[in-house]
């Protein structure tokens, strides 16, 4: 594995131990004899973005889902926003976002019964309002009534994005954000999911460049979940990061 | 609470939308009846006989509803954005038992009828019935809710779900059979010994709620 020296971040200069979002030793992680995440470590800092990179079967799904609480660890270290995991998985849950491969949405719900909802488990106070917000701001305020079944993949992602952020979670896991959205769409999601948006971000995408140049640091994880890179973002490049997980020296 | 209270709205929401389990589940009532009738070659039902064939029926057209409680969490991530939500387990465990409680609700209002006209002489007893069916129920959510969690992951859940119930409530059928016989008698509703059984199944239904709530955390875990 190669390690990154620690960082200029792009909101200046931060130091990942002093206030880590995301902390990880020796994580590991396997389905009966398959290993999908291979002693992974590192350190995220809060209001920082990591590039998660890798080829399909990487793990990179499986390490989000961890992060989430959806999964448990099989061995290592997890910390997320201070709290250790699975053992404090209660208390991080609500201060986390997640926009996965599925929309997370009730396809006989409307979209903003499915947002309502969303916030009744949260226990949002002002629902409504941020409701009409964020759907204003996806353009998705006419549609709000409409059952999800009959949106485009498009507009359901646009209603998952704004579902995701709907309790403003500090920490955004975001697996494949802007699959399915066109660039308009991908410009409107921009400001809730985007660097600018204030929240630390854990970014799946198989958009090398695009993902390297949004992020702080980059995990680059080969076929066999086992780390190839790991490092600030600026100390890779597309190329050598593609080379990294197809096991190119 | 407003998490219990948001889940059970949600279900009974898409339940009134969708019209996927009560429907079903009176239609396969209703044609239980017709099938006893025939198959039994009998007008008239009375005691045991009686109420065994309604609460099997209940019991059978229950496993309909049970297999479709968790069909859109599993399918739609519903389970993932529940477990995403500071939101304590035992208040999906609630809610879903809730929601089954008014679905079997809604069947017996239908079928508690249709057997009458078409099994009993005297509908004296059937007040009485019901109140045994709504107890039954409680036990039957809670058991069908845990059920229904523990087969939802598996491919074989269709399978799993009434192998796994089944020997789970026969506690129940015996005591609510054992109830509600006296009150569908020949000779009109009796109510010796119903206490007793009554007693077995609120001790069902609280002991099965216990459970539920004690394990639900750990059925929801990967």
């Amino acid at each position: 594995m190669t390690e990154g020296v620690l960082v200029q971040t792009r909101a200046g200069a931060r130091s990942p131990a002093v206030d880590a979002a995301v902390r990880l030793r020796a994580l590991r992680r396997t389905y009966g004899d398959l290993v999908a995440l291979d002693d992974v470590s590192l350190d995220l800092a809060a209001g920082e973005t990591l590039a998660l990179l890798g080829p399909n079967g990487a793990g990179k799904t499986t390490l989000v889902r961890i992060l989430a609480t959806l999964l448990r660890p099989t061995a290592g270290e997890v910390s997320v926003l201070g709290c250790e995991l699975p053992r404090q998985a209660w208390k991080v849950r609500g201060r986390l976002g997640l926009l996965g491969h599925e929309p997370l949405l009730y396809r006989d719900l409307t979209i903003a019964e499915n947002l309502r909802f969303q916030a009744a488990l949260h226990g949002l106070g002002d629902a409504e309002a941020r409701i009409a917000e964020l759907l204003g701001q996806v353009r998705l305020e006419r549609r709000a009534d409409e059952l999800v079944r009959n949106l485009s993949a498009g507009m359901a992602q646009r209603a998952a994005v704004c579902r995701a952020v709907l309790h403003r979670p500090p920490l955004l896991l975001l697996d494949e954000p802007r699959s399915h959205l066109d660039p308009e769409a991908a410009r409107l999601v921009e400001p809730l999911i985007g660097p600018c948006g204030g929240s630390t971000r854990v970014l799946v995408s198989h958009d090398v460049e695009a993902s390297l140049a949004e992020s702080d640091r980059a995990l680059v994880l080969g076929a066999r979940g086992e780390p190839r890179y790991q490092g600030p973002s600026t100390g890779v490049s597309p190329g050598d990061a593609r080379a990294a997980y197809s096991g190119q020296p | 609470m407003s998490a219990y209270r948001a889940i059970l709205a949600k279900d009974l929401r898409v339940e009134l939308r969708t019209l996927q389990s009560v429907p079903a589940m009176a239609l396969f009532a209703l044609t239980t009846f017709v099938l006893f009738r025939f198959g039994l070659d009998r007008e008239s039902l009375s005691g045991s006989l009686a109420a065994g064939v309604i609460l099997a029926t209940v019991l059978f057209a229950a496993i309909l509803a049970i297999n479709r409680l968790f069909v859109a969490e599993r399918d739609e991530g519903g389970f993932d954005a529940i477990r995403l939500a500071p939101v304590d387990p035992a208040s999906l465990f609630a809610a879903k038992a809730t929601a089954l409680v008014v679905y079997l609700a809604a069947l017996e209002l239908l079928a508690l009828p249709a057997f009458a006209f078409l099994f009993l002489d005297q509908w004296g007893g059937l007040p009485g019935v019901a109140g045994v069916l709504l107890l039954a129920d409680l036990g039957l959510a809670a058991t069908g809710v845990l059920v229904s969690a523990i087969g939802t992951n598996s491919r074989a859940r269709d399978l799993l779900v009434p192998l796994l119930l089944l020997p789970l409530i026969v506690p129940v059928m015996i005591a609510a059979a054992g109830a509600a016989a006296p009150m569908l008698a020949a000779g009109g509703p009796s109510y010796d010994d119903v206490g007793r059984w009554l007693a077995i199944l609120a001790l069902y239904d609280l002991v099965f709620a216990a459970i539920g709530y004690a394990v639900y955390d750990f059925l929801l875990e990967d």
